[in-house]
Order: C-alpha cells, then sequence, then structure tokens
C-alpha cells in the first residue's frame, strides 16, 4: 500500500518536472542568445542614458499608458519609414527599462516624434487634443501641466537604473536633482556641466510656465529627445545587417 | 498556522512601509495590504475558535462557490470597463474629464484586460480546477484551509492590480502590469496554488491522472514560470511603488512577448482545455473522443506554444532569425490547437441532438468551434507578409476578441452553467430559456465585434500604406482615424450586447442558486449530469 | 562557439524535437496502454459512490 503510494507521489511530480521541461526549451533558444550574441545590437554614435528629466518624462510616459495607443518602433516597410523616417535600431532602447515598442497604433509611432513639433504644440496638444486636432480620440492630459513634478527621488531613480544596466556615473547620480532643474534654465550657472553630461541634451523651458517643474515640462523633454539621439550620418545599415 | 505567520508578517510588513512611505501611491496599497491581513486575522481566528463540527465533507466546495461568484462578479465588472473603454475610443468626448487621470483610456485598459483576463478568467480558473482535481481524483482538496488563501490571496491581488491602474501604478508590460510588490505576493499565492494542487493529485484514489488535470498542471505551473521571469526588477526605493526591469530594448521586448503570447498560451488556452475536457464530457454525458489524441496533443501543443512569442515582433529590431522562428513555431501550433478542437467537437459524435435542446452544451461546442476559428486565425496573422498588414491594427484587437470571447467567454460560461446546479444541488436552472436568451444576444454581439474589428483593421492598414498618383502616402494618419468611426461604434454596440448576454446570466445562475425554477419553463433537460444524482457506470 | 551552437541547433535539435515527439505518439498509441486509457476516459462520468455519504451540506 505505501510502495504504490510512493509511487503515486512520484508521478505527480515527474509530470510537473517533465512539463517545466518542455515549456522551458523554447525560451532557452530564442532569449537566451539575444544576451550573448553582439549582433543583437548594432554598434551607433549618439546613444547617450537619458537624463533626469527625460527620465521623470519616461516615467510619466509610463505611467499614463501611452505605449497602449503609441507604439514606438519604426518598421523597415516604405510607408513606415516615409511617414515616421529611419527604421528604429535596436540600440536606440537600448537604455529603455522597460522598452515602449508598444502593440498598437490607435495614435501615430512615436519613436522620431522628437523635434517634429514645437514645445507648444505638445503642449496644447497633451492639454486638450481635439483643439488642434478635431478627428483625435486621445484623452486629455491637461493636468500634467498643473502637477508638480515629484522629484524627490530623482537619484534613487538613477540608480536603480545603473543596477539594471544603465551606465550613470556618480556624478550623474550626485548631481540627479540639480540636473533636473537646470535642463528647463538656460540660464543656470550648470549650464555646461550638465550638457557635458548628457551631450545634446535641449535645455529650455518646456512647457512655457517658468514658476513650476512640472510633469507636463517632463514629458515633453522626453518626447523631444525621441529618436533623436542616434547619429545616422555616421551609421552603417549594411554592417549590421543580421 | 503557516496562514497565520504569512498574515502577521505580511500586517507587519505592510505597516512598516505605509509608516515609512513617502510615495502616496505605495501608501493606498499598504494600507490595503494591511486591512486585508488583519481581515483575514479575524477569518482565521474565528475559524479556530469555532471549529466546524463533524467530519469534513468529501469535497470542499465552499471555495468552489467562492469562486463562482468572484468570476461572475469580476466578469461583468470586466465587461463593463471594455464597454466603456470601447465607448471612449468611439464617442471621445463623452467619457474623458479632462482632470481625472483615472479615467482616460491608457488607465483603464489595463484595468479592462486585467479584469476580462485575471480577475474573471483567473478565478473561473482557480474554481474550476478546485472542482475538476477534487472530483477526478476522489480526493478533497489538499492543505486545509490553503485553498481558501489561494482564492483570497489572488483576489486581493487583482484588488491592488486594479487600484494601482486607476492611480497610475503600472509596469507598462502589457498583461503583467502590476508593480514588484503585487508581483511577489502573487508568487507567494500561486506557489501555493501550485502545492494544493500537486498534494491533491497525491491524494487522489484513481490510478491516473485525468487529462483535465494535465492542462491544469502545466497551467499553473507554466504562468509560474512565466510570471517570474517577466516581473524581474529594480524597485527603486523599498517603500516605493515605482520599479525598472531588469531587461533593456530588444532582450526586455522578447521576454515580454515571451511572457504575453504565452499568457494567451497558458492561461487562457490550456487551463480553458481543462475545463473543456472536463465539463463538456460530463455535460454531454459521453467520455472524451480520442484519450490517446489529448495525449498527442497537450505535449505538442506545451512545447511548441512557447515558441510562438516573437511573432509579435515581425520586422522590428529583434534579430530576424528569432522572428523567423517565432512564424515557424506559431504556424505548426495549428496542428496541436486543432487536434484540441476535434477532441472536443467530435466528444458530441452521435449526441448531437443535444445541441438542440441543451442551451449550455451548444454555448460550450460553439466555444470550442471559437477556439478552432482563432487558431487557425493566429498561425496566418504569424506570417510576416500577413503581419506587416495587421499588425499596430484593429484586426490584432479582432483576434484576440474571437478566442476572449467565444473560447474562453463561452467555455467560462457554459462551465458556470454546469457548477452552480451541481454546487447548490438544484435540479436544474432557474430558466433554459435564459441561457438562449445570453446565448444569441451575446452571439451576435461577439460577430458585430470581431466583423467591425476585421474591416476596420484592415482597411486601416491597407489606408497607411495607400499612395497616391504622384507616389506621396495618400492618407495622413489622422484620416485613417477618421475613417474608425463607425466601426468603433459597431464594435461598443458589440461589446454592450456581450455584457447584456452576461447580466442575464448573473441573474439566472442567482436565481437558480436561491433554488427558484422560472414558471412556464418546460424542462425539456434536467441538468444533466448532476453529479449527486448520477448513476454509477457499470465497469 | 556560436558555429557550433547554431548547427546542433539546427541539426540536433530538430532530431532531438522529432524524437521526442515520436516517444510521445509510442506512449500514447502503445496497444498495452489502451486499458488504461480506457479506464482513465471515463473518469468524469463515474461519480463514486462515495460522496453520496459524505454529502456536503
Amino acid at each position: 500500500m505505501l510502495e504504490k503510494h510512493k509511487f503515486l507521489e512520484r508521478h505527480g511530480l515527474i509530470l510537473t518536472i517533465a512539463i517545466l521541461v518542455t515549456v522551458s526549451i523554447g525560451g532557452m533558444v530564442e532569449i537566451a542568445p539575444l544576451f550573448y550574441l553582439e549582433s543583437t545590437i548594432e554598434e551607433v554614435d549618439g546613444m547617450r542614458p537619458y537624463s533626469p528629466l527625460e527620465l521623470a518624462g519616461r516615467d510619466v510616459y509610463v505611467r499614463e499608458g501611452c505605449y497602449l495607443c503609441h507604439s514606438q518602433q519604426i518598421r523597415p516597410l516604405r510607408d513606415e519609414v516615409e511617414r515616421y523616417g529611419h527604421y528604429s535600431l535596436a540600440a536606440e532602447s537600448m537604455y529603455d527599462h522597460p522598452f515602449q515598442w508598444g502593440s498598437k497604433r490607435t495614435g501615430p509611432d512615436l519613436a522620431r516624434v522628437g523635434g517634429k513639433y514645437s514645445d507648444e504644440w505638445h503642449r496644447q496638444h497633451l492639454a486638450d487634443p481635439r483643439a488642434l486636432v478635431p478627428e483625435s480620440v486621445m484623452p486629455p492630459y491637461a493636468f500634467l501641466q498643473s502637477r508638480a513634478l515629484d522629484y524627490y527621488q530623482a537619484a534613487a531613480r538613477l540608480k536603480a537604473n545603473r543596477a539594471v544596466g544603465v551606465p550613470y556615473t556618480d556624478e550623474m547620480i550626485e548631481n540627479a536633482e540639480s540636473d533636473l532643474r537646470a535642463q528647463v534654465d538656460p540660464l543656470s550657472d550648470q549650464y555646461e556641466a550638465f550638457l557635458a553630461r548628457y551631450p545634446n541634451a535641449q535645455v529650455r523651458n518646456f512647457d512655457g510656465d517658468a514658476h513650476q517643474l512640472s510633469e507636463m515640462d517632463a514629458l515633453i523633454a522626453y518626447m523631444q529627445i525621441l529618436g533623436a539621439m542616434v547619429d545616422f550620418e555616421t551609421y552603417n545599415a549594411e554592417e549590421n545587417y543580421r | 498556522m503557516i496562514i497565520a505567520v504569512v498574515l502577521g508578517v505580511g500586517a507587519l510588513l505592510s505597516l512598516f512601509v505605509a509608516a515609512r512611505t513617502v510615495d502616496p501611491l505605495m501608501e493606498v496599497h499598504a494600507w490595503t495590504f494591511l486591512t486585508a491581513f488583519i481581515l483575514g486575522a479575524f477569518a482565521l481566528a474565528s475559524h479556530i475558535s469555532s471549529p466546524p463540527r463533524g467530519e469534513p465533507d468529501a469535497y470542499e466546495l465552499g471555495v468552489v462557490k467562492a469562486g463562482v461568484f468572484a468570476s461572475v462578479f469580476w466578469g461583468i465588472a470586466g465587461f463593463t470597463a471594455g464597454l466603456v473603454i470601447a465607448s471612449q475610443l468611439a464617442f471621445p468626448d463623452l467619457f474623458y474629464f479632462e482632470n481625472a487621470p483615472w479615467s482616460n483610456f491608457g488607465r483603464l485598459r489595463p484595468l479592462h484586460t486585467s479584469a476580462v483576463i485575471f480577475a474573471f478568467g483567473g478565478n473561473v480558473l482557480i474554481a474550476t480546477s478546485f472542482y475538476v482535481v477534487q472530483r477526478t481524483s476522489r480526493a478533497r482538496l489538499a492543505g486545509g484551509l490553503a485553498p481558501w488563501f489561494v482564492f483570497w490571496g489572488y483576489n486581493l491581488f487583482i484588488v491592488i492590480a486594479a487600484t494601482g491602474y486607476l492611480m497610475g501604478v503600472t509596469q507598462s508590460r502589457e498583461y503583467a502590469e502590476p508593480e514588484w510588490y503585487a508581483d511577489l505576493w502573487l508568487t507567494l499565492v500561486w506557489v501555493t496554488y501550485l502545492l494544493v494542487f500537486l498534494g491533491t493529485i497525491w491524494r487522489r484514489k484513481e490510478p491516473h491522472i485525468y487529462v483535465a488535470n494535465w492542462f491544469y498542471l502545466s497551467f499553473i505551473v507554466t504562468v509560474a514560470m512565466l510570471h517570474i521571469v517577466n516581473n524581474l526588477a529594480v524597485p527603486v526605493s523599498l517603500t516605493g511603488s515605482k520599479s525598472y526591469s531588469l531587461f533593456a530594448g530588444v532582450q526586455d521586448a522578447l521576454t515580454q512577448w515571451w511572457y504575453g503570447h504565452n499568457a494567451v498560451g497558458f492561461f487562457l488556452t490550456t487551463g480553458f482545455l481543462g475545463i473543456m475536457y472536463y465539463f463538456i464530457p460530463k455535460r454531454a454525458e459521453r467520455p472524451i473522443y480520442s484519450y490517446r489524441l489529448s495525449i498527442v496533443h497537450f505535449w505538442s501543443l506545451i512545447f511548441i506554444y512557447i515558441w510562438a512569442g516573437p511573432h509579435h515582433l515581425h520586422y522590428t529590431a529583434l534579430p530576424e532569425w528569432a522572428q523567423t522562428l517565432g512564424m515557424t513555431f506559431s504556424i505548426m501550433l495549428w496542428m496541436p490547437s486543432w487536434g484540441g478542437m476535434i477532441n472536443g467537437l467530435m466528444t458530441l459524435s452521435g449526441a448531437w441532438d443535444k445541441l438542440r435542446t441543451d442551451p449550455v452544451l451548444r454555448m460550450m461546442v460553439v466555444s470550442v468551434a471559437f477556439y478552432g476559428m482563432s487558431t487557425f486565425e493566429g498561425p496566418l496573422m504569424a506570417i510576416r507578409s500577413v503581419n506587416a498588414l495587421s499588425h499596430y491594427t484593429d484586426w490584432t484587437i479582432g483576434h484576440v476578441h474571437s478566442g476572449a470571447l467565444g473560447w474562453v467567454g463561452y467555455i467560462s460560461f457554459g462551465a458556470l452553467y454546469c457548477l452552480v446546479p451541481w454546487l447548490w444541488k438544484r435540479k436544474t436552472l432557474y430558466s433554459n430559456t435564459l441561457v438562449e436568451w445570453h446565448f444569441w444576444i451575446s452571439t451576435i454581439g461577439i460577430v458585430l465585434y470581431i466583423t467591425s474589428m476585421w474591416v476596420s483593421g484592415i482597411m486601416q492598414g491597407l489606408m497607411w500604406r495607400a499612395y497616391n498618383e504622384f507616389g506621396f502616402l495618400q492618407f495622413s494618419f489622422v484620416e485613417t482615424v477618421e475613417a474608425m468611426h463607425p466601426y468603433y461604434i459597431i464594435r461598443a454596440t458589440g461589446g454592450a450586447l456581450f455584457l447584456t448576454g452576461a447580466l442575464i446570466m448573473a441573474y439566472n445562475l442567482w436565481r437558480t442558486a436561491r433554488g427558484d425554477i422560472r414558471s412556464g419553463e418546460q424542462n425539456l433537460t434536467p441538468a444533466p449530469s448532476t453529479p449527486s444524482a448520477q448513476p454509477i457506470a457499470a465497469q | 562557439m556560436y558555429e557550433a551552437l547554431s548547427s546542433f541547433a539546427q541539426t540536433g535539435g530538430l532530431i532531438l524535437f522529432v524524437l521526442a515527439f515520436l516517444l510521445v505518439l509510442i506512449y500514447a498509441l502503445a496497444p498495452g496502454n489502451r486499458a488504461k486509457f480506457n479506464a482513465a476516459r471515463r473518469i468524469p462520468l463515474d461519480d463514486d459512490a462515495g460522496e453520496e455519504e459524505a454529502g456536503h451540506g
């Protein structure tokens, strides 16, 4: 009796293990090599970690679920390249924890929206999308303008990103809070040091309101850098064919 | 005892976090957890101070009843959320509130998807798996109060997830949006679930583990694996809600869609196939068509499914070899999927007349037909050139809903219509006529939904790539949005019909549980195979 | 290293998977298992008598 019971016990466990082995193979073969194959991510010039303000804007983008209607991944198809610009490279999201490629385009792709519209256009459009685009079905985000950016954890956020592999330096982490303010104030004495840390970052007041560093500032700063980091003049597509 | 320790430690941790946190969202969740743990402790204390008298019953059915109640409740909540967001897309000025971030589509869509998949689907799976594993093992659920911990713990996770979405707590990983602390809690609950399920199988008095339990087991084990790997993240602070995922960019994308597609594969497919393998034979009073087919299709299905994720990333920056693997396995997946469909449908062979007289059985059979349809459409859409058109459009949404409303929805409704009379010991449902109404109203709803999404998806895909005679793109993006408007109205109508059907079901089930029988109801089918009235079949 | 691994994945992998599938087929179709499966098929339909006495009020 006891013998038989033991066998049954083992049977359930064997089934569990067999299932686990069966469902592990696919993932190991497909996902694991992506971490080891050097060809997974192209060599490009211009990629840098997000500035603290851009990162804060990215967090707002994630929080509001923008990825549910806007992709950030341009496919190498003729119409997409003509509509949105150069197809997306793996390198362009190498610091994206998590990735924001999206899966649905209820609205247009945003992978290269940076620099396409003015800050003021973004501000008005986010506050009331149908005021600028009558056919739009986008929700209004006016509240971003009145919400002060909550940056008590600016340094901690950079640190957490460093823990998952983004190359933030000690200097960047130390200056995280002051860099947040420096990016919306072109007259600050931090200007040079900030640009040295984050080359090509755009420094200006993004939401048109100098009294408050708002979530609108952060979100627009993030959107204006989207797709604008990589230097395509020096990028060789053939070399990186995979 | 272990449960008491979990509740105690959990309460202390949440109190600590509530006191220390500077993150208002985390504070809300810490208090929510604390309240739940205190309520749990009270329930446990009252159970210990007045334990139920006499021998325990042969089966633990209380937790199954609770699961049925939760399924119906969350189902209606989730369908309502779906109707709201569908209406937002159709009538953007009606449902958006300028200064209420929680009402925005971006916050409500995860609420809808999680409510229908995890709250409704998850509770259906927990309830039916607890029922089926006991019945087919001829053993009471293992673990004493552990099944109750699984039920309440899982539903606490749902509440944390749902309130989090409304407040903007999200990892932005589709179908895995809850943040790190909710994920840790779910891991604890899920491991308990696995142990309860395995423990019950170990207690079984049948030599063979019935195939439905194989499917349930693969669902529990694989979801555990997917959940843990996809949610690896580093929190910004142990007293804050925000975290950053361990992987970035292309690796993160593939991990997420490996998870995302297998949430479909192992949550919405193998779990519900477990339901099919028990409830259809039971309701039709015929054994499953081919047990051999079920074994072959089980192992091929779970092996092949796990590879299919990269088809969500065609033409992206994911290396091409991975895309090709994903496409190949997606096409191969058609075979085991149809193996399952054939096994379910052919179980009815020789008893097709029951489809005419028993609307519950008809619902489940139509569900299997929808399963066959969407598992044919899926491989088609996984072909790169088809995907080039369908990806990013409503076609995907339509495809998901033919599986979700047709397959998952109908097999769940069928199981609920079976379970309520069995659990509450009623001879029949309150009304078969109302089941007919439910069936036809929601079928019309599904047809409206998926046809409108086919048309709008394919149309939008074609408009995006249309060129005029001068070689320029013919349509601006917003023109394609404008063209979607009529289809969004039709889709919302379909959703409203589906919700109406579910409300009819809720009423019918409530009256059934009360023991009512609708006056004038001609019960041609005295609920077949009520277990307690079931004669012992000759061996 | 990469070459060796990828060529193994493309040939050895295929052979292994086909073998595994054959094993499943043999298990499912072996005549010796027929009686076991026929009994298993009936599990949901044969409700045991024990529960009748036990009741679950």
